[in-house]
């Protein structure tokens, strides 16, 4: 670089940029030893066996404001920062395997390679350090982070803040540009100062769903000032009816995520049984070849699992799509009209498809990877998480719906269908084909299935056994919502879902799915034809 | 009087004829012969003649609903099942004080779980007359309460299938429970003796064998004799036109209702006799599988036959050891492609092919009582 300058700039400059070049590369190296040299200090403090020695050493490595103070306490909360034996030289544990442990320079953050176990020293915490450090990383984040990191570390602080921290985080709060985050440290306080038996703070507190602020307003009521345990006793009410609404949101959440699931496992037989009249008892079979597909792709895609889900819908619906044609023509359309018999050559149908899944793949499980845009949960607030994945199922078996809903009512092939279904040789006379109409049903709603297994496949565990455990339930909610009646199967399934999980909290999960099975054996007797029969002469055939 | 007609049956006077000379067979082969010689019966193989009897027994009941009345019932082995679990609570109660943990009343998995006292369900069950009375009368009340609910209200055809399908499926998942107070999975087991015989000697296992087969002669014969009275025309009448025998003005449920609770209860008996000779008896004989697995024996054997019932019973379940004996991972591809072939290629099972065989012989016209088609779909 230096080079060329000479040739170009006039005859005083090289002298000047020399001597600014000289400076500056005597300065650098000087100024980075410098740092160093604190953070070997820093660190060196920490290696001492008086656990308060340790925790005045952290409140050093905070008030030095070193750029690696962030790291450093979080790998001595985690049992990672470590010293090598024989040079002294702090590492941070990256990965353990065996007796072999990777690690990475303390102080530079430059990887080291592997070393064993044997050669490193653990600095070790105890309980009292490990909260310490917990409010000093909050502290840390408070100040540097992100907002969603600030919104984090102020959630952390409420119920752990010291005495110390009071005043810091006073000001930090006039500081913060964030709403949110001045909501959540005032909170914080206020739990600090609830401690100290500040009436006052209840105020701030009620509302919250924050379990630490329920710890410390519990904690209020036993104390010996009757006004605040009055406040705080009527603060906890309000909580508690706040948190029964929340609860009642998340058991509906998580019953409409059940009932979607049912939908979209029992939505492809609501064509087949429903709108045919074929009991196709391979159905549950036809979803587990859906999840195989998703599995499938997931291998062909290593790497990419989002881009292979995506890519397993259409595939997932072929594959199971082409499966069931072959059953209608190889099996069923030999049984036509003899429902009896037709259920038990496809329970034999079932059977063999399990069997085959069982000897060309594994009888074990295979695991479907759920994509980084799937996984975690929507907060929405302390008592309230909504896990990604179950809300996508429940879009996507709404899109299905809506997608099933349209082809039956508006297009050929569902008018179509509806001709051959009410009136076979009718329909037939007005020139429709109705075998070909039998043959696109049955691809349909065996393609609905696959789609349901994709869909499964990011839920439950994805084996040979992954259909049979659909097939009965499935049944259930085509004829409780009344068959031939897609909307019904959309609120039969719905609707046990829901009921099923209000039932789980005081019933148990098993007891729950006994509950609901009786009681759609007794609602069948009430009213065979299910929640929303078939009006007019279709339904009396 | 009824009871004496069947006998006057070409049919029935055949099979009885065959079970006896195969039950006295199996008998003297077992006892006279002796061990090592090629036609001696080992005594593992009449605990395994015993079972298919008893399995013949159940395809006998779901032959008498299917066959002659049209119901195909889904859940017939719960019936099987309770009472199976009536014996074993009376076997369990026999064990007394030489149970691991010696408790002289609870059995040992209520020691285990911690329960201080009996369930209330489990009194008398100490009782052979009270437990064998329970074998009938379990399997008949729940056929009972669960007919009438769904005959009253004309639940037929596959919804009936479905729904009997589901109540196995609900009491399998309730009797998985350990708080049932039935042993939760691991159901009722180490039993030691019935009415005093030792469990694990080879003359009870002779016992039970012949006590299988007279059980499957008497089962037989009530089947047969309802199915040739005026009840059985009723019946078929049922199956053939339901909602025409209804407007002649007969009660079609009340006979439904009445068919069923029999069919349950031998469905019970036989259960009863399975458990001491398998000595275990557990949640998974509730299974829904298990259940369409007997509507095959059915299906195979051939509908409203009743000897069809036990041909396609005795005939499945040997395939089936012969098959998990020699190639497990190939059995449910054959049971799988039986249920094919048979719904497709044999839809009146070997009995029809018996039937056919017989009809070219004689030259005569059809037997009316092979179910139409048409009728019964």
């Amino acid at each position: 670089m230096r080079i060329p300058c000479y040739s170009w700039t006039p005859r005083v400059m090289p002298r000047i940029v020399t001597c600014l070049l000289i400076s500056l590369l005597a300065w650098f190296p000087m100024a980075v030893q410098a740092q160093e040299d604190d953070g070997q200090a820093l660190l060196e403090a920490l290696d001492t066996r008086s656990f308060d020695d340790k925790s005045d050493a952290i409140t050093a490595i905070i008030e030095s404001e070193h750029e690696r103070a962030d790291v450093w306490l979080q790998a001595l909360l985690d049992s990672d920062l470590q010293r090598l034996k024989d040079s002294g030289r702090f590492v941070i544990a990256l990965e353990t395997a065996g007796l072999d442990v990777t690690v990475e320079d303390a102080m530079t953050g430059e990887a080291i390679g592997e070393v064993s176990r044997r050669d490193l020293d653990r600095l070790t915490i105890n309980n009292a350090l490990r909260s310490q450090l917990r409010s000093a990383i909050s502290l840390v984040e408070l100040y540097n982070g992100e907002q969603d990191a600030r919104l984090d570390a102020a959630r952390r602080l409420i119920g752990n803040v010291e005495e110390e921290q009071v005043e810091p985080l006073t000001n930090r709060m006039a500081e913060e540009p964030s709403a949110a985050v001045r909501h959540r440290l005032n909170q914080a306080l206020a739990v600090y100062r609830l401690n100290q038996g500040d009436v006052e703070a209840v105020e701030v507190l009620s509302g919250s769903l924050n379990s630490n602020v329920r710890v410390a307003l519990n904690r209020a009521t036993q104390s010996e000032d009757p006004l605040v345990v009055d406040a705080a006793t009527t603060a906890l009410a309000d909580i508690e009816q706040n948190l029964k609404i929340n609860r009642a949101a998340e058991t509906l959440y998580f019953g409409l995520s059940m009932g979607s699931v049912l939908v979209l496992a029992a939505i492809g037989l609501a064509i087949t049984f429903g709108v045919m009249g074929v009991i196709n008892m391979a159905h549950g079979e036809l979803i587990m070849l859906g999840a195989y597909t998703t599995w499938a792709m997931q291998q062909l895609l290593p790497g990419q699992p989002g881009l292979a889900l995506i890519l397993a819908i259409p595939a997932g619906f072929m594959v199971s799509a082409l499966v069931g044609v072959a059953i209608e023509r190889g099996v069923i359309q030999f049984l036509k009209g003899r429902p009896l018999e037709t259920l038990l050559a496809t329970f034999g149908i079932s059977l063999i498809l399990q069997q085959l899944v069982r000897t060309v793949i594994s009888p074990l499980n295979r695991t479907v990877i759920t994509p980084e845009w799937m996984s975690g949960s929507l907060v929405v607030n302390d008592a309230l998480s909504l896990t990604l994945n179950r809300m996508y199922v429940l879009g996507f078996a709404l899109v299905v719906f809506a997608g099933l809903i349209l082809i039956m009512r508006h297009t050929r092939l569902g008018l179509e269908v509806r001709a051959v279904t009410q009136n076979r040789n009718m329909a037939r006379s007005m020139g429709i084909r109705a075998t070909r109409v039998d043959i696109m049903t049955f691809a349909l709603g065996s393609g609905v299935a696959g789609l349901a297994g994709v869909a499964l496949s990011q839920l439950t565990n994805v084996g040979p056994n992954l259909g049979q455990n659909y097939i009965i339930d499935s049944f259930m909610v085509v004829v409780f919502g009344g068959v031939g009646n897609l909307w019904g199967t959309l609120v039969a399934g719905m609707s046990l879902g829901i009921i099923n999980q209000v039932l789980e909290p005081w019933a148990g999960a098993v007891l729950a799915k006994i509950i609901v099975l009786v009681f759609i054996i007794l609602f069948i007797q009430k009213r065979p034809r299910g929640l929303f029969p078939q009006k007019g002469r279709a339904a009396e055939g | 009087m009824w009871l004496t007609r069947p006998f006057n049956e070409r049919s029935t006077q055949i099979f009885l004829l065959i079970l006896t000379v195969a039950v006295i067979a199996v008998t003297v082969l077992h006892l006279a012969v002796p061990a090592g010689h090629p036609l001696y019966v080992s005594g593992y193989t009449v605990g395994l003649l015993g079972k298919y009897l008893t399995y013949a027994l159940l395809a006998v009941a779901v032959d008498l609903v299917w066959g002659y009345l049209g119901i195909l019932s889904l859940g017939h082995g719960a019936f099987f099942a309770i009472g199976g679990y009536a014996m074993g609570m009376y076997l369990m109660r026999q064990i007394g004080d030489r149970g691991t943990y010696g408790d002289p009343i609870l059995p040992d998995f209520m020691v285990f779980l911690n329960w201080d006292s009996l369930p209330w369900f489990w009194y008398g069950f100490d009782m052979a007359w009270f437990a064998f009375a329970m074998v009938l009368i379990a399997p008949g009340l729940l056929a009972l309460v669960f007919g009438w609910l769904a005959f009253r209200s004309r639940v037929t055809g596959v919804y009936l299938s479905i729904i009997t399908q589901a109540m196995t499926f609900a009491l399998m998942l309730a009797f998985f429970r350990n708080e049932m107070g039935f042993g939760g999975n691991n159901g009722l087991t180490d039993f030691r003796e019935l009415l005093g015989f030792d469990l694990r000697s080879g003359a009870t296992r002779l016992g039970l064998f012949i006590a299988s087969g007279v059980a499957l002669a008497l089962g037989y014969v009530v089947c047969r004799s309802i199915v040739g009275s005026k009840l059985g025309r009723v019946c078929v009448a049922t199956r053939d036109a339901e909602a025409r025998t209804r407007f002649l003005g007969y009660r079609v449920e009340r006979f439904q209702l009445f068919v069923f609770v029999v069919s349950a209860m031998l469905a019970g008996v036989a259960g009863a006799l399975y458990v001491p000779q398998v000595g275990i008896i557990n949640p998974s004989e509730f299974d829904p599988i298990f259940s369409i697995e007997i509507v095959l024996w059915v299906a195979l054997g051939g509908r409203a036959s009743l000897y069809g019932a036990v041909i396609g019973a005795v005939l499945v379940n040997y395939a089936k050891t012969v098959f998990t004996g020699v190639m497990p991972d190939a059995w449910l591809f054959a049971l799988g492609g039986l249920f094919v072939f048979v719904t497709v290629f044999l839809p009146q099972g070997v009995a029809g092919l018996l039937g056919h065989l017989k009809r070219r012989r004689d030259d005569e016209p059809s037997d009316s009582e092979t179910p139409d088609k048409e009728a019964t779909a």
